[in-house]
């Protein structure tokens, strides 16, 4: 019942109590893995903490990061987006091909519009004739890899003037002495960021999420919520591919391959749950990033970029039995 | 009990997806004149008996209601264990094999079953970390058998079947056996089908996902030992992207990703549909991308199918 | 009123089964109160009491699905403390579910047997004995299915048999039946009621749960009253009627304050004309006006929810339309129906009502986030405006708006649910069962609060199955059975009797007035 009328005895938190310290290592535990990962790797190799190594983690993980903002808006909607991947190879190609034939400029309005078509009838699929998301994304990862190797012809697409275009802005450019995919990053990131936790649009989204039930109880139009956030993957998608596109200025046609379970990876570790109607996206910029930064301090302490994999996956293990420890029955669980 | 019904315990209602498969069967016979002859429908079952036979554990895994993304990582790293350490013997080389894939289930499972948490996390998290752990072995080398007995098993026949074909039929028939006739089996059903009602009838929910995770581990493992040996050889990046063949492939066996529903016939029909296209559509001289696009759009029809035969709209509330 | 049918004398032997003052407390409210309980090998002993008096409560703890806080279970001369349902089974005490808890791909005899399939060397099923042991079993049901039928393929009816044969694979000592008649058709019934009679003569005690005065009769030998959750009292079936029964039920706490109800009606609200849905219910028709407050009373299943949800968009009419300020409207979803001034408090708070994750705020908003947010922005400071205000209005109890609605009791919660809606501020108020599952205190809370609102111009449609509720709140009470209104009541001027008929279908033909 109520314990407005209780007395406050001290604050929560302040004791130092077994549960309260478990509390707080769960709820910032993501965090304290990062601190403490960055703290090693300093150690280790005194380039790790110099500004431009930073700057060099935070653009290679760019691309991602911007993939994984889309995806958690659809994550804590209720669903879930494997098709990333191949739209971005799609779209990298769509965009890289289309450059020297239509001009910069009406190849990337193209890019936009054919990627949001596909990130259309993704929603209308899941959000419309409510099937499942993780089914029909599933199907798109393979039908849109089809898709891009009919178009081009199995070959790989460049740009013949690599130097002239201002095309090489969004992948290569640097505004205000900071490369342009981290500032195209962090101002989606931002942007999504508000709009999720500030308007009634993002509200709707967390509710829908949250119980879809309910949503519709309450006069929400859960198939139109759910039907955008895939939209937003697919702008998302979008921006990517024009920061790749112009990075590497040619593509081949699976680019994207693999993208859309390190995107996953990288929302994990952030922390937010795949049940829906919770998450941030700055636990997804965090989880990202950490990604990006373990790669890196493994590499410059002279191992492989591979044993990033291991590590995230003993990071995931340890993050979920830390999230158990504190409440047994937390959103991550599905079953008893 | 040995009838043809006892042995479909008249529960394996036919799976939709065999209709697909006759019709693409007839339908290949009559545009190419080299797809209906024993040599190509052999060659058929050999090309999908590599993801047929993890299809065949993911069946039980995803009847359970779990997910396993973590198999085309430890068909990977078994295949270039049994290459690898082939040098120093061939029976340890593939007890390895196998007994990696059989350790990964067992963790997977140990650890959905512990924590509780979506299996979908925790293989994913074992997908990349056992993709490292193959890397780390192999050093980003691709292996090449030396064992000649080994690559000429993967090549060799029984009379007119090729060993490959064969093994996959005959886990096949294990696999139904078991799904259908053990009490294992039935209990995967239960735990899918009504996690609670499986609860309050003293089913132990954890060790039947944990067994299944091992089987579907030993599967991919098998897949690993066999795929290699009819190439001679293991690169690294082999078995990338066959969780979501396998997964597409028993969901077009009917098998329900919520749970409680599926059969190994139905996980058949749905691999030898994915085989058939891949070769059919190859021999007419398609290009191998547009079975992309047709297995997506099989795989979303297939939904929609689902959909409308399965609920009776205007007893559902309209959410 | 019929008299009973075929009462009989109470069984004459020492309770197998004894329940002495099992108390059951849940978060926010006291569900059981120092109850009494026994039941006699033999006999059918009935135990009656209205919806949230605890009766399923007391059978879940009978049964291992709760532990009660404080009181003993003693089975034969052992006191007994069941931590599972598996226990509660092995121990002779079985319930079979309301709620269905079969799994639909296996077979009949798998799930009679779920859990403890006979078995062979090598973990195989031994089909044979399983087959063998279900005939038996079935055998005794005389049910027209066969061992190896899908679950899934049988009707509602032939699977509550198969959860009774599951019962029976225990050689059960206590059979308790939660509700077993609610989806079976007249002509289902008997077969029951010989399983019933039959386990009866092989000295097995059955508790009985229903609403259902004319089976209560028929079947039992005692009956047991629970209200608000004590006990009030055993008789023996043979020993009196439904109008003591009634009492017991609702004892005469019942003050029927007529003069607190509103009385100044303007025009027609809604008009709902011929209504249907197709295997739903048919022909609905009733109106509510400005002002005037609408109880709709039936059993469960008998299709009052789905009415609401129609009428608030949720489904699509087959038939019929519904007519709101002198307008036919055709909602194509529930976002329609809000903007054209309709409210449903759902039946269930927390699967359609709340969010349990999100904060009290939040939920109090949800339906009319576009008049706390401007040009999209949400505005924290009219949310709180918003969410003070109903807040003291409705005197929730809660430490800080910040609270997750899932910590908070059912009563406050409900309070949650129905200041979101007056915050749209709808024309037509749809409450369905307001008051399920809360305490007393909240519950005299809601009525005044809905009272008020139709005194202050509301149409207000109450959907309940406590009779209470409905004489208390209703101008006017439109009785539902079986997908069809019955009968159209005074609500100052009705029997309780009247009322029990027109909603158990015995008064079929009763006056449309």
């Amino acid at each position: 019942m109520a314990s407005a009328d209780q007395p406050k005895s001290g604050l929560p938190g302040v004791k130092l109590s077994k549960a309260g310290v478990m509390s707080f290592l769960s709820a910032q535990g993501i965090l304290i893995f990062f601190l403490l990962g960055m703290l090693a790797f300093s150690l280790f190799s005194e380039q790790f903490l110099s500004q431009s190594n930073i700057m060099t983690v935070i653009r290679q993980a760019s691309i991602i990061g911007i993939i994984a903002i889309g995806v958690t808006v659809v994550i804590i909607g209720g669903n879930l987006d494997l098709s990333v991947g191949s739209m971005l190879s799609f779209s990298t190609v769509l965009v890289v091909d289309l450059h020297d034939k239509i001009g910069p400029t009406n190849a990337i309005l193209l890019m936009f519009a054919f990627t949001l078509m596909i990130g259309a009838v993704n929603g209308f699929l899941i959000g419309f004739l409510r099937l499942n998301s993780l089914i029909v994304t599933l199907a798109m990862l393979s039908a849109i890899q089809g898709l891009v190797l009919i178009y081009s012809g199995g070959q790989n697409v460049d740009i013949a003037d690599q130097e002239g275009t201002w095309f090489a802005f969004f992948g290569r450019g640097y505004l205000g002495g900071i490369a342009v995919p981290i500032l195209l990053f962090g101002l989606l990131a931002i942007v999504v960021q508000i709009v999720m936790s500030r308007t009634g649009y993002g509200r709707r989204i967390f509710a829908v999420g949250g119980n879809p039930m309910a949503a519709v109880y309450s006069g929400i139009r859960k198939n139109w919520c759910v039907f955008s956030t895939y939209l937003i993957s697919a702008f998302c998608v979008a921006c990517a591919a024009l920061v790749l596109g112009s990075r590497v200025m040619g593509s081949q046609n699976n680019v994207g391959q693999g993208y859309e379970l390190l995107v996953l990876a990288g929302i994990i570790l952030g922390g937010t749950s795949l049940l829906g109607g919770a998450g941030s996206i700055w636990k997804t910029v965090i989880g990202v990033l950490m990604l990006g930064f373990i790669q890196n301090g493994l590499l410059l302490m002279g191992y492989p970029y591979y044993t990033q994999w291991i590590v995230t996956w003993v990071i995931i293990i340890l993050a979920v039995w830390l999230d158990l420890a504190n409440k047994r029955k937390s959103l991550f669980t599905t079953h008893s | 009990m040995t009838s043809i019904k006892g042995f479909f315990r008249g529960r394996a209602k036919i799976q939709p997806i065999w209709i697909f498969v006759i019709a693409i069967f007839i339908f290949f016979s009559f545009m190419s004149e080299y797809f209906l002859s024993w040599g190509n429908i052999t060659n058929i079952l050999v090309q999908t008996s590599t993801i047929g036979l993890i299809a065949l554990g993911m069946t039980l895994v995803m009847i359970n209601g779990n997910i396993d993304l973590s198999v085309g990582a430890i068909l990977g790293l078994a295949a270039s264990l049994a290459v690898g350490l082939q040098e120093i013997s061939m029976t340890l080389a593939i007890a390895a094999a196998l007994g990696a894939g059989i350790l990964l289930g067992a963790i997977n499972g140990l650890i959905v079953w512990k924590t509780g948490v979506n299996a979908f996390i925790v293989t994913l998290g074992a997908m990349l970390g056992i993709r490292g752990l193959l890397f780390v072995y192999t050093d980003e080398q691709s292996f090449y058998a030396s064992n000649f007995a080994f690559s000429d098993f993967g090549m060799s026949s029984i009379g007119p079947m090729p060993v490959l074909a064969i093994i996959f039929l005959v886990c096949v028939l294990i696999m139904h056996l078991v799904l259908t006739r053990t009490s294992h089996g039935r209990n995967t059903f239960a735990v899918g089908g009504n996690p609670e009602a499986s609860i309050d009838a003293g089913i132990r929910l954890g060790r039947h996902m944990m067994i299944n995770f091992i089987i579907v581990g030993f599967f991919a493992a098998l897949a690993g030992v066999l795929l290699s040996s009819q190439m001679g050889a293991a690169t690294p990046n082999l078995g990338r992207d066959y969780e979501l063949w396998v997964i597409t492939a028993v969901v077009l066996g009917g098998t329900k990703l919520t749970g409680g529903s599926g059969s190994i016939i139905g996980t058949l029909g749905g691999v030898l549909a994915i085989g058939i296209l891949r070769n059919g559509m190859n021999l007419m001289q398609v290009p191998a991308f547009y079975v992309l696009v047709v297995l997506g759009v099989i795989l979303i029809s297939v939904l929609i199918i689902d959909k409308k035969v399965n609920v009776p709209s205007s007893k559902e509330v309209r959410i | 009123m019929k008299a009973p049918t075929q009462s009989r004398r109470p069984v004459d032997a020492a309770p197998i089964l004894k329940l002495q003052g099992i108390t059951k407390r849940f978060p926010g409210v006291v569900a059981l109160n120092n109850v009494d309980f026994d039941v006699r090998p033999g006999e059918v002993h009935a135990l009656l009491g209205e919806n949230g008096a605890g009766k399923s409560t007391l059978m879940k703890v009978l049964a291992g699905k709760h532990q009660a806080n404080e009181g003993k279970i003693i089975l034969g001369d052992e006191e007994m403390a069941f931590e599972n349902p598996k226990h509660a089974k092995r121990a002779g005490v079985v319930l079979i579910h309301q709620e269905q808890s079969l799994v639909p791909e296996m077979t009949v005899a798998e799930n009679i047997f779920l859990g403890s399939l006979p078995r062979k060397p090598f973990n195989r099923v031994d089909w044979r004995k399983l087959r063998e042991d279900t005939n038996k079993i079935l055998e005794t049901l005389k049910c027209g299915f066969k061992h190896d039928d899908l679950v899934g393929s049988l009707s509602i009816a032939k699977k509550q048999m198969v959860e009774i044969g599951r019962a029976l694979a225990f050689t059960p000592q206590v059979v308790i039946f939660d509700e077993p008649t609610a989806s079976l058709t007249d002509h289902e019934k008997p077969v029951l009621y010989d399983v019933i009679n039959s386990l009866c003569e092989q000295g097995v005690g059955i508790v009985y749960i229903s609403h259902r005065m004319d089976e209560i009769f028929h079947l039992s030998h005692r009956i047991s009253v629970l209200r608000d959750g004590q006990y009030t009292g055993t008789v023996n079936t043979a020993d009196t009627n439904e109008d003591e029964i009634t009492r017991m039920m609702i004892g005469r706490s019942l003050e029927l304050d007529h003069a607190s109800k509103p009385n100044d009606f303007g025009d027609n609200l809604l008009e709902v004309r011929n209504l249907s849905v197709k295997r739903v219910f048919e022909d609905v028709s009733f109106n509510v006006r400005k002002g005037e407050i609408v109880g709709m009373y039936g059993l469960v299943g008998a299709g009052r929810s789905e009415v609401a949800e129609t009428i608030f968009g949720l489904r699509t009419p087959s038939g019929g339309e519904v007519v709101l300020d002198g307008e036919v409207v055709k909602f194509r979803n529930s976002h329609d129906a809000v903007a054209s001034g309709v409210a449903l408090v759902p039946e269930d708070r927390k699967d359609q009502g709340l969010i349990l994750g999100m904060n009290c705020r939040d939920n109090m908003t949800m339906a009319s986030l576009t008049s706390v947010s401007s040009m999209g922005f949400m505005q924290g400071a009219k949310e709180r405006v918003v969410y003070d205000k109903y807040h003291q209005a409705m005197k929730i109890k809660t430490p800080s708006w910040r609270q997750k609605v899932g910590n908070l009791s059912g009563g406050n919660q409900q309070k949650i649910v129905i200041g979101k809606w007056l915050h749209t501020h709808p024309k037509l108020l749809i409450l369905d069962e307001p008051t399920r599952g809360i305490d007393v205190g909240s519950k005299s809370e809601i009525h005044t609060l809905v009272k008020d609102l139709a005194k202050s111009g509301y149409a207000v449609l109450v959907i309940s199955s406590e009779m209470p509720e409905v004489l208390g709140l209703s101008n006017r009470i439109i009785a539902m059975y079986d997908g069809r209104v019955t009968a159209e009541f005074d609500g100052d001027n009705v029997s309780e009797d009247e009322l029990v008929q027109a909603i158990t279908g015995m008064g079929k033909q009763a006056q449309a007035s």
